[in-house]
């Protein structure tokens, strides 16, 4: 399982009610019933993955994150999850914002800009970069709104929403970010992902 | 062609009914008891009990989901989804389907004989609802000794008593599949029932209902009903791929009124095949009762009252080029169901083969209503250990 999904399992407690929004196939999902008791439910936009989703007998909604999120009540979830995928919506603040309706709480995950081989491609090469995180090239890439860490721990001071916590992930290791060290992680860090409240 | 009443006399020994004899309060207040369901079980019921599976059929449908029909000798009108290694394996599964009340397949409707007046009832069947179809069916599973399904599933119609089901029944069955189906009946397709209605209201063989009597069926009317249904259940798209403007057996138009076109010897076949296998009377009744169903006019509080306290898991699918119950619809069942806080799935699938594409081979449909029910039968078996 991808180390990204390991760092999210460990922030949410046991039995609570979660969302996972662009669930994938559900490997996140099937983990957190597995390991924690979660009532987990996804949305997912590929009719490929709703299908592996309730081939695992999964609970898994049909539908585009970026139009249909108003179907969920008001605070219905304990915790809602957007792992990698607020970079592809026309209007991420919009979806950032039915989020944090939805869940008490909100765990966002980003690929992130300010990687140092990022910067390097772009700085040195002089090439739109493509790594593992950000695999397509600039014509076929589903990313319109590309951030750093840092871009989005500003955004989030600017909107006034509570950052809970940070943490960055890169190869080997995870590590908190705090504002003290945001510079020097903003460049080692390939994903960041921030509890939000 | 045996006479219609001929041909009935011969169903009665053909099919299984149970005689309802706990009263049933009905929708209009009449209070009924001691009548027939007819139904049909295909497999066996396990010593657990953790496998039987209750269909529910559409307008036009029957008991007979599989297998052969043994009146009218064609397929099973599911035989696409159940039966002994399909969808729906009736080799692992134990499959339940009841004729609703108003039916004409051996259950209580209005072709069935009135005792105070010793004729067939016509239009002094009293008119039903949904919901009363479903109270009926629910006597059935006392009967046959399951306190809680596998699943319970159903399209069009079928659907619309599965929502009503789970509504009125919340711990009757583990997980359902509602498929191609709404809350309520739109404009639209009250509006298509209307036409069907009146089709058959204006044969004069009709006459108020009173055909039996004479032993005849206003078929003129009845198949143009069918007819209306037919192209309702088929995709635009898809109807021009399967005839587009093909004539029927011929080189040039005959510049006549004839069949000229395949799509007109399609629809009068439909048509005419219909009015030997269903009583117009039911057609009347049933479509009445889609039209008078409104799950949210029911309970006070509207649909996430009829929906609380759900502990069914729902997979609700809808079909791309369904313009009968369309997508929108089935999410808003959906929505609905997200709301009551309930537990539920939904999928889409890309079809050019309209509101039949449930009925049909249509193999992503079937592989996720398999997939869906076995990962099912594994939570439902470890819920009961």
């Amino acid at each position: 399982m991808k180390k990204e999904f390991r760092v999210i399992a460990d922030l949410l407690p046991r039995n609570i009610r979660v969302l996972d929004v662009g669930c994938g196939d559900g490997s996140l999902m099937s983990h957190l019933i597995k390991e924690k008791n979660i009532e987990v439910r996804g949305l997912e936009i590929v009719e490929e993955n709703v299908k592996k989703c309730i081939y695992k007998g999964l609970s898994v909604i049909e539908g585009n994150a970026e139009t249909e999120l108003h179907q969920f009540p008001t605070k219905s979830f304990d915790f809602v999850i957007l792992s990698q995928t607020l970079q592809a919506f026309y209007n991420p603040e919009k979806v950032l914002k039915d989020l944090l309706r939805i869940g008490k709480s909100v765990i966002i995950s980003i690929p992130n800009f300010g990687y140092w081989k990022v910067r390097t491609s772009l700085l040195i090469f002089g090439k739109m970069p493509v790594t593992k995180t950000l695999p397509n090239s600039w014509y076929n890439t589903p990313n319109l709104h590309m951030c750093t860490i840092k871009d989005f721990f500003d955004f989030c001071i600017e909107k006034k929403i509570n950052i809970n916590k940070v943490v960055g992930v890169n190869e080997e290791t995870t590590s908190e970010i705090k504002k003290s060290n945001l510079e020097i992680k903003n460049l080692f860090s390939k994903v960041g992902i921030f509890l939000l409240k | 062609m045996p006479s219609i009443a001929g041909l009935f006399f011969y169903m009665s020994e053909k099919i299984k009914k149970l005689n309802v004899s706990k009263p049933l309060v009905l929708d209009c207040k009449k209070t009924v008891k001691d009548f027939p369901l007819a139904y049909e079980t295909y497999g066996n019921l396990n010593k657990n009990k953790d496998n039987a599976i209750l269909i529910f059929h559409a307008l036009t449908g029957d008991q007979f989901v599989s297998g052969t029909n043994p009146i009218t000798k064609k397929n099973g009108w599911w035989v696409t989804a159940v039966g002994p290694g399909k969808a729906i394996d009736t080799n692992k599964y134990f499959v339940i389907c009841a004729n609703v009340i108003g039916g004409c397949m051996g259950s209580w409707g209005p072709k069935e004989i009135d005792k105070n007046t010793n004729e067939a009832y016509g239009l002094n069947f009293p008119v039903i609802t949904i919901k009363d179809m479903v109270k009926s069916q629910e006597t059935l599973l006392d009967h046959l000794g399951i306190d809680k399904l596998l699943c319970a599933a159903g399209g069009s119609m079928g659907g619309m008593q599965l929502l009503q089901f789970c509504a009125t029944f919340p711990n009757k069955t583990f997980s359902a599949v509602p498929i191609a189906c709404s809350t309520n009946h739109s404009a639209q397709n009250i509006a298509l029932n209307e036409l069907a209605r009146q089709a058959i209201m204006a044969d004069p063989v009709w006459d108020k209902g009173k055909y039996l009597k004479k032993n005849i069926q206003p078929k003129n009317g009845l198949a143009v009903a069918r007819m209306v249904g037919h192209i309702s259940y088929l995709s635009e798209k898809g109807m021009q791929e399967k005839f587009g403007r093909k004539l029927q057996e011929k080189a040039d138009y005959e510049f006549s009124f004839d069949a000229d076109f395949q799509v007109e010897s399609y629809l009068r076949h439909q048509g005419f095949a219909f009015v030997e296998r269903f009583d117009a009377n039911s057609i009347l009744y049933i479509t009445r009762a889609m039209d008078y169903f409104d799950l949210s006019r029911q309970f006070k509080g509207g649909l996430v009252e009829a929906f609380k306290n759900q502990k069914t898991k729902f997979l609700i699918i809808s079909f791309s080029s369904d313009w009968l119950y369309t997508t929108k619809e089935n999410k808003d069942t959906v929505i609905a169901l997200n709301a009551a806080g309930a537990d539920v799935s939904f999928a889409e699938i890309k079809t050019d083969k309209g509101h039949d594409s449930f009925l049909v081979n249509e193999p992503e449909f079937l592989k996720t209503l398999k997939g869906f029910i076995d990962s099912m039968h594994i939570k439902f078996k470890n819920e009961k250990k």
